[in-house]
Order: C-alpha cells, then sequence, then structure tokens
C-alpha cells in the first residue's frame, strides 16, 4: 500500500468526516474548520499533483478481494483527465465549504453538515480516480448517500425528505442498468480496469466484430449511460434534480451543479472509446439533445430562482452528453470544467441573494438587489455571461462553441435543437436577472433591506466568477486539463455568428419583456408544471404497485389462505366432526359398532 | 319318506338366534331386556357347538369335546350374569332409569 498524494486526497476528506462524526458533533465551529481545512488541503495537494505532471499512472491502495483470476482492487488512476477533475471538485469544494462557514452559521446541524460534506468529498474524489468499474461503482453509490444526506439535511421539513428520498430512488433505477451494462462490458472486454477495456477495445479491429458482437456493445454501452441518466439527470430520469433545491444551497452549489451531476458525464467520457466503437453514439446524444431543449423549456416559466438554475444545470449536462454521444468528449470534458465555475458562482450568487432577503426564494419578490449588492450583482452578471456565452471573452464562449461544432459536424437537427436551446438558456437567464436584479425591490421586508454579504461570503464568488471568465481561454484550461484535452479551435465561422445571434435574440426578448414587470407576463401552464412528468410518474407507480398488490392480494387469498391456513384449519376441524359423532355415550351406538367390527373379521378370516 | 334334519338346519337356527339377540342388543331400550338378548347370543352359540358335536361323530359316537365346552360356556354365562345385574343394580341406584338413551355421561 502506497501512500501518494492522491491517496491522501482520497482518505483526508473520509477521515475528516469520521472525526466530525466520532468526536466534534457538540463542537459544531470545530467541525466547519477541520472539514474546510482538509479540503483546502486537498487542494493544495490536487495543485501539487497537477503540477508534477507525468504519464498516466495506476497505484493500486488495497486489494479489496481476489477471486480465481479476477481481483478487484481499490486503485488509484493518475492522468491528465483526473488531475483537471480534481482541481475542479477541490477548488469548488474549498470555496463552497468557505462560503458555508457563513451561510450555515446559525444551522442548528452544523456538524453534521460539514461531515456530510466531507463524505461527499471523499466520494467524489473516489469517482475521480477510479481505475476499475467495480471501485467507480462503489464510490457512484457513496455519492448518491452523501447527496442524499445534504438533500435531507433539514429533514424534518417533509419535502426535503421526501426530496432526498426521490433522488436516491431516481439514482438508484439509472444505477441498475449501470451495473447490468458493467457485466456485460466485463464479458465481452475481459477487463474490469478502464484502461485494460480501451486497450481491449482498441484492439477489436472494427471490421471484423460481428453485427452480433457490434450489437451486444451497443446494449452495452446503453446500459452503462443508464447510470449518467440517473446521476446526471437526464430525461427521463430528471425528475429528481429540481426536488433536489430542498437542500442548502451551498450543497446545491457542489453537488448538483457542478460535481456530482458532472460525475456521469466524466464516467461516459472515461468509457468514451465505447461509445466510438458501438451505435449508442445517436441514442446517447438525442437523449442529451432533448434533456437540454425539455430543461431550457421548463426553466423559462419557474419563479424560484434555484429552481431556474436547477434546470439550467440539466440543460447545460444535457449539451454535456449530447457532445459525448456525438464522439466529441474532448468538448464535453472543457464544457464540464466551465460549466462547473460559473454555476457553482451562480448559485453561491444566489445563496447569497436568498440569505440576504432573508430565505426569500421567488424571483418577483426580489428586484433592486444591484444597487443595495453590488459585488454579488457583478459576480452574478458575470457568471450569467459566462452561461450564455457572451462571445470572447467569457469561458462559456469556447465550450459552447466547440460543442455547437460538434453538433453540426454530425447531425443538422441537433445543431438546430442546440441553438434553439441556448437561444432559450438567455431568455430565461437575462429574465432571472432583470426580475431579480434590476428595477425596485417588490418587497419591504425582504429584498428592501438587503445588504451586501460578508467577505466570507462573496470572496469566493469572486474566485468564482473570475474563474467563469479567464477559464476558457486556452492557457488557463490547458494547464489544467491538459493541452491535449482541449477540443481543436476552430476559426470564427457559421457556429460563431448563429451562436450571437441567439444569444442577442434571446437575452434581448426577456430584457423587453420583463423590464419593469411586476407579475409574469407569460403564462404557459405546461412548462410551468414541468411537463407534467412527476404526476405521470407517480400515476405510473400507483398504477404498477396497485396492480402488483391485487396480484399478490389475489394469491394470497387463494393460496396462502385457501390452500394452506384454513385449508389445513378446515381439515382438522371436519375430521374431529366426522370422529365426534363416534363419541356420544350411546351404549347401543357402541354395541352396534362392536358388532359391525365382528363382521368385519369374520368376513377377513373367511375370505383368505 | 320325511327329510332328515342336517348340520345345515341347526346352524341356520343358531344363526337366526345370535341374529335376533344382535339385533335386540341394538335396537331395545331397556337395559334387562338387552341384557336377556346377549343371553341369548350366548345360547346361540352354545346350540351351534352342540350341532357340530352331534353331526361330526368319532368313531360312532359324537364328539364330546362341543359338549364340554357348551357346559363350561353356560358357566361362565352365570357368572357374568351376576356380574353385569350388579353393575347394573350400581347404575340404577345413581341414574334411577332403565332406559339405556339415558345413560350418556361418557359422551363427548
Amino acid at each position: 500500500m502506497t501512500i501518494s498524494s492522491p491517496a491522501v486526497i482520497l482518505l483526508l476528506p473520509f477521515f475528516s468526516a469520521v472525526l466530525i462524526l466520532l468526536v466534534l458533533k457538540r463542537s459544531a465551529g470545530v467541525s466547519a474548520l477541520v472539514a474546510t481545512g482538509s479540503a483546502l488541503l486537498t487542494l493544495v495537494l490536487s495543485i501539487g499533483v497537477l503540477m508534477k505532471g507525468g504519464a498516466a499512472e495506476s497505484a493500486v491502495l488495497y486489494n479489496w478481494s481476489q477471486a480465481g483470476g479476477l481481483s478487484l482492487d481499490i486503485a488509484l488512476k493518475n492522468d491528465a483527465l483526473s488531475r483537471g477533475m480534481m482541481i475542479v471538485v477541490t477548488g469548488i469544494g474549498t470555496l463552497v465549504h468557505i462560503f458555508s462557514l457563513a451561510y450555515m452559521k446559525d444551522d442548528a446541524g452544523k456538524a453534521r453538515f460539514f461531515a456530510g460534506l466531507s463524505l461527499f468529498m471523499f466520494s467524489m474524489t473516489g469517482i475521480v480516480y477510479a481505475d476499475n468499474f467495480p471501485m467507480m461503482f462503489i464510490f457512484w453509490e457513496l455519492v448518491g448517500v452523501s447527496s442524499y444526506l445534504l438533500i435531507g439535511h433539514w429533514y424534518t421539513k417533509a419535502s426535503a425528505a421526501d426530496a432526498a428520498k426521490k433522488a436516491f430512488l431516481t439514482n438508484r433505477i439509472g444505477d441498475f442498468g449501470f451495473m447490468i451494462g458493467k457485466l456485460v462490458v466485463w464479458s465481452m472486454a475481459g477487463a474490469l480496469m478502464f484502461d485494460g477495456m480501451k486497450e481491449k477495445v482498441d484492439a477489436m479491429d472494427v471490421a471484423e466484430l460481428s453485427a452480433a458482437q457490434i450489437s451486444s456493445l451497443t446494449i452495452a454501452t446503453l446500459l452503462v449511460f443508464c447510470g449518467t441518466v440517473g446521476k446526471s439527470a437526464q430525461f427521463p430520469l430528471h425528475v429528481w434534480l429540481p426536488d433536489a433545491m430542498e437542500g442548502p444551497t451551498p450543497v446545491s452549489a457542489l453537488i448538483h451543479a457542478a460535481t456530482m451531476v458532472a460525475a456521469g458525464v466524466y464516467m461516459m467520457v472515461r468509457v468514451s472509446f465505447l461509445v466510438g466503437v458501438s451505435h449508442a453514439g445517436e441514442v446517447i446524444s438525442w437523449i442529451g439533445g432533448v434533456t437540454a431543449l425539455l430543461a431550457a423549456l421548463m426553466a423559462t416559466q419557474q419563479n424560484d430562482i434555484k429552481r431556474i438554475l436547477a434546470y439550467s444545470t440539466l440543460s447545460q449536462l444535457g449539451y454535456m452528453v449530447m457532445a459525448v454521444g456525438l464522439g466529441a468528449s474532448e468538448a464535453s470534458m472543457f464544457h464540464l470544467f466551465t460549466h462547473a465555475w460559473f454555476k457553482a458562482g451562480l448559485f453561491l450568487g444566489s445563496g447569497a441573494v436568498i440569505y440576504a432577503c432573508h430565505h426569500e426564494q421567488d424571483i418577483w419578490k426580489m428586484g433592486g438587489l444591484s444597487k443595495k449588492m453590488p459585488v454579488t450583482f457583478a459576480t452574478f452578471a458575470a457568471c450569467t455571461a459566462a452561461l450564455v456565452a457572451v462571445p470572447f471573452v467569457t469561458s462559456g464562449w469556447y465550450s459552447k462553441e466547440a460543442i455547437l461544432e460538434a453538433a453540426k459536424e454530425k447531425g443538422g437537427v441537433l445543431f438546430v435543437l442546440a441553438a434553439f436551446t441556448a437561444l432559450l438558456t438567455a431568455f430565461y437567464m437575462t429574465r432571472l436577472v432583470v426580475v431579480a436584479f434590476l428595477g425596485k425591490a417588490r418587497d419591504e421586508h425582504g429584498a428592501g433591506h438587503a445588504h451586501e454579504v460578508a467577505p466570507v461570503m462573496f470572496v469566493p464568488l469572486v474566485i468564482l466568477a473570475v474563474m467563469g471568465v479567464i477559464g476558457g481561454f486556452g492557457a488557463v484550461a490547458g494547464a489544467i486539463l491538459g493541452h491535449e484535452q482541449l477540443p481543436a479551435h476552430g476559426h470564427f465561422g457559421v457556429v460563431g455568428m448563429v451562436s450571437i445571434a441567439t444569444l442577442i435574440v434571446g437575452a434581448g426578448a426577456a430584457f423587453v419583456l420583463y423590464r419593469g414587470r411586476d407579475r409574469d407576463p407569460v403564462n404557459i401552464k405546461l412548462f410551468a408544471n414541468k411537463f407534467y412528468f412527476d404526476e405521470l410518474y407517480a400515476k405510473l407507480i400507483a398504477v404498477a404497485q396497485d396492480g402488483l398488490a391485487t396480484v399478490v392480494k389475489v394469491l394470497d387469498g387463494l393460496l396462502i389462505d385457501g390452500l394452506g391456513v384454513r385449508g389445513a384449519a378446515g381439515l382438522a376441524s371436519g375430521a374431529g366432526g366426522m370422529l365426534r359423532r363416534l363419541q356420544v355415550g350411546n351404549i347401543q351406538g357402541y354395541a352396534f359398532l362392536f358388532g359391525l367390527g365382528v363382521l368385519l373379521l369374520v368376513f377377513l378370516a373367511l375370505a383368505k | 319318506m320325511r327329510t332328515m334334519v342336517t348340520l345345515n338346519d341347526y346352524l341356520i337356527a343358531s344363526g337366526l338366534l345370535f341374529g335376533i339377540g344382535l339385533a335386540g342388543v341394538v335396537l331395545r331400550r331397556n337395559i334387562i331386556v338387552i341384557f336377556m338378548c346377549l343371553e341369548m347370543m350366548l345360547s346361540a352359540a352354545n346350540l351351534s357347538l352342540v350341532a357340530f358335536s352331534r353331526f361330526r361323530p368319532t368313531g360312532g359316537l359324537p364328539d364330546y369335546d362341543g359338549q364340554m365346552l357348551v357346559f363350561f360356556i353356560i358357566t361362565v354365562a352365570a357368572a357374568e350374569v351376576a356380574v353385569g345385574l350388579a353393575i347394573i343394580v350400581a347404575l340404577f341406584r345413581t341414574k334411577r332409569t332403565v332406559h339405556v338413551e339415558d345413560i350418556t355421561s361418557l359422551s363427548g
């Protein structure tokens, strides 16, 4: 067992969580500092690992089991992809920890919250450094557990507890497919480690593969993609992410914007060689595209600031998945990277706004915050600019352009879909900024009395906003992600012009529609009610449960009750009833039976 | 010429006697009558024994083993009657009835 930097990065948050839960439960302040300290330390170590660079290597930390030829290890893979991703995870993680020091200052469950954050850092690090499928699955589930614990942090609130349950169950459904796909890939490629798998699959000459083999690979890839559908909240398992906003805002920023939901995309990038060989790419890219469009449509009609951002995350994840499906996994990874920074910035900014407006989350009760909270407004505007891909000066422009290029190359309809979604993105984000920040305060008690938040809260915002702006430039992204990971930088062409056009149309329309309004002039029930997916699923589940319950009831009544329980009892009582008639105390009856018995004996004796 | 009385006739008579006795035991309600029918069944058996003794001669003379057994049976029957009547008297002292239908304390 070698103690290398990646091992320390992995285990430090784990020990922090254990320490907090076992020892420090009562001293919340110390717990917060321990957790933040561990996050900071992992960030420093990650930067060190990044700077050291070097070729890709895998170090076995612990051999979990050895059965025949199968060896399951906890092994840490240190290559360009994991190094870059770790900067995102530890960087945003540290900033969220610092933000939470102030945001969760007065919370009763503060120690539990920071323990949960540490547990999450441990699990996410495990996914990033995973060397083989089983290890990734273990940490995948651990991340789901951390998400459950953190979404349900305020568990006494029924909606929060329900949302946590919903998130976990929806994830589990995806993980079911993931598990099966994993096993199929193992059987076909004969190896569970990503390196070994890649070698085997690359070695398979595509021309020599039979149609059956390609079909199996396609099905396996799609099943593995089920894990992504669950974890990264793609259609049709997208229903948990908006409800997950019941958790505290730092949780939304860390888990449901930057890292956990990106784990699905990260996993697909890790196994992108599978997508290349099989025919699964089309399905994957369409699911991504449809998710992006649906989420953007739903976002245009939401009124809770966190919900808007949640649907925005869904939409951007759709973009990333679409890129993976189209084979442009570098573009996808690049967008994951830039999106993490500015989305976390947006969420933490919304957290600052919510905190300043005394926990008010409805944008129609805000307004005029640009004057009352200038720093927050500036960072929020910068991150919004990155999200809607303002040309050339923001990171979002470069990564989104890369994805749009890929879409245009491979398929016309997807390009139109992606461009329209970009228009909608500009529309709803501008709507959010105009309604919440510009104009005058609509609620005296909340927004009217807002003031700028403490430096502990706005410094992370500033750092994230800066990364949101510069993170797209080749120098910065190249240094972190590795130059070979970046997509080839195309010249400014049709894609760029379409992008700028959609931005202007979307932002302009929102500005004109929403400037100076007090109520939402547009009212599209279908979008506001999230296309009624939740109701549909509830009905489906109810029908299935009722059906199953009826079947079981019939079987129980007929077989177990009828034959088993009542049958046995009935048999006993019937036999008893019959035998009872022999014992009535009637002498003549007894004499008769006596005579009958003698007759029988005589008959038997003679018959011999 | 008058036909000879064969063994079969005696056996039929004995059987009929036994049958009547059995019917009496099962069907009559008075316990004394049941007891008398019981004795009738015994005498039926005696009759068949004597019949066999007469109709299966050994060396020209009847087989006296059957008749000897009849003597024993009569003696035993007498003893049995003594005991049986004692029981009936004891039963009458408690139940005050000779109707066998009313004696049902062994039911259940």
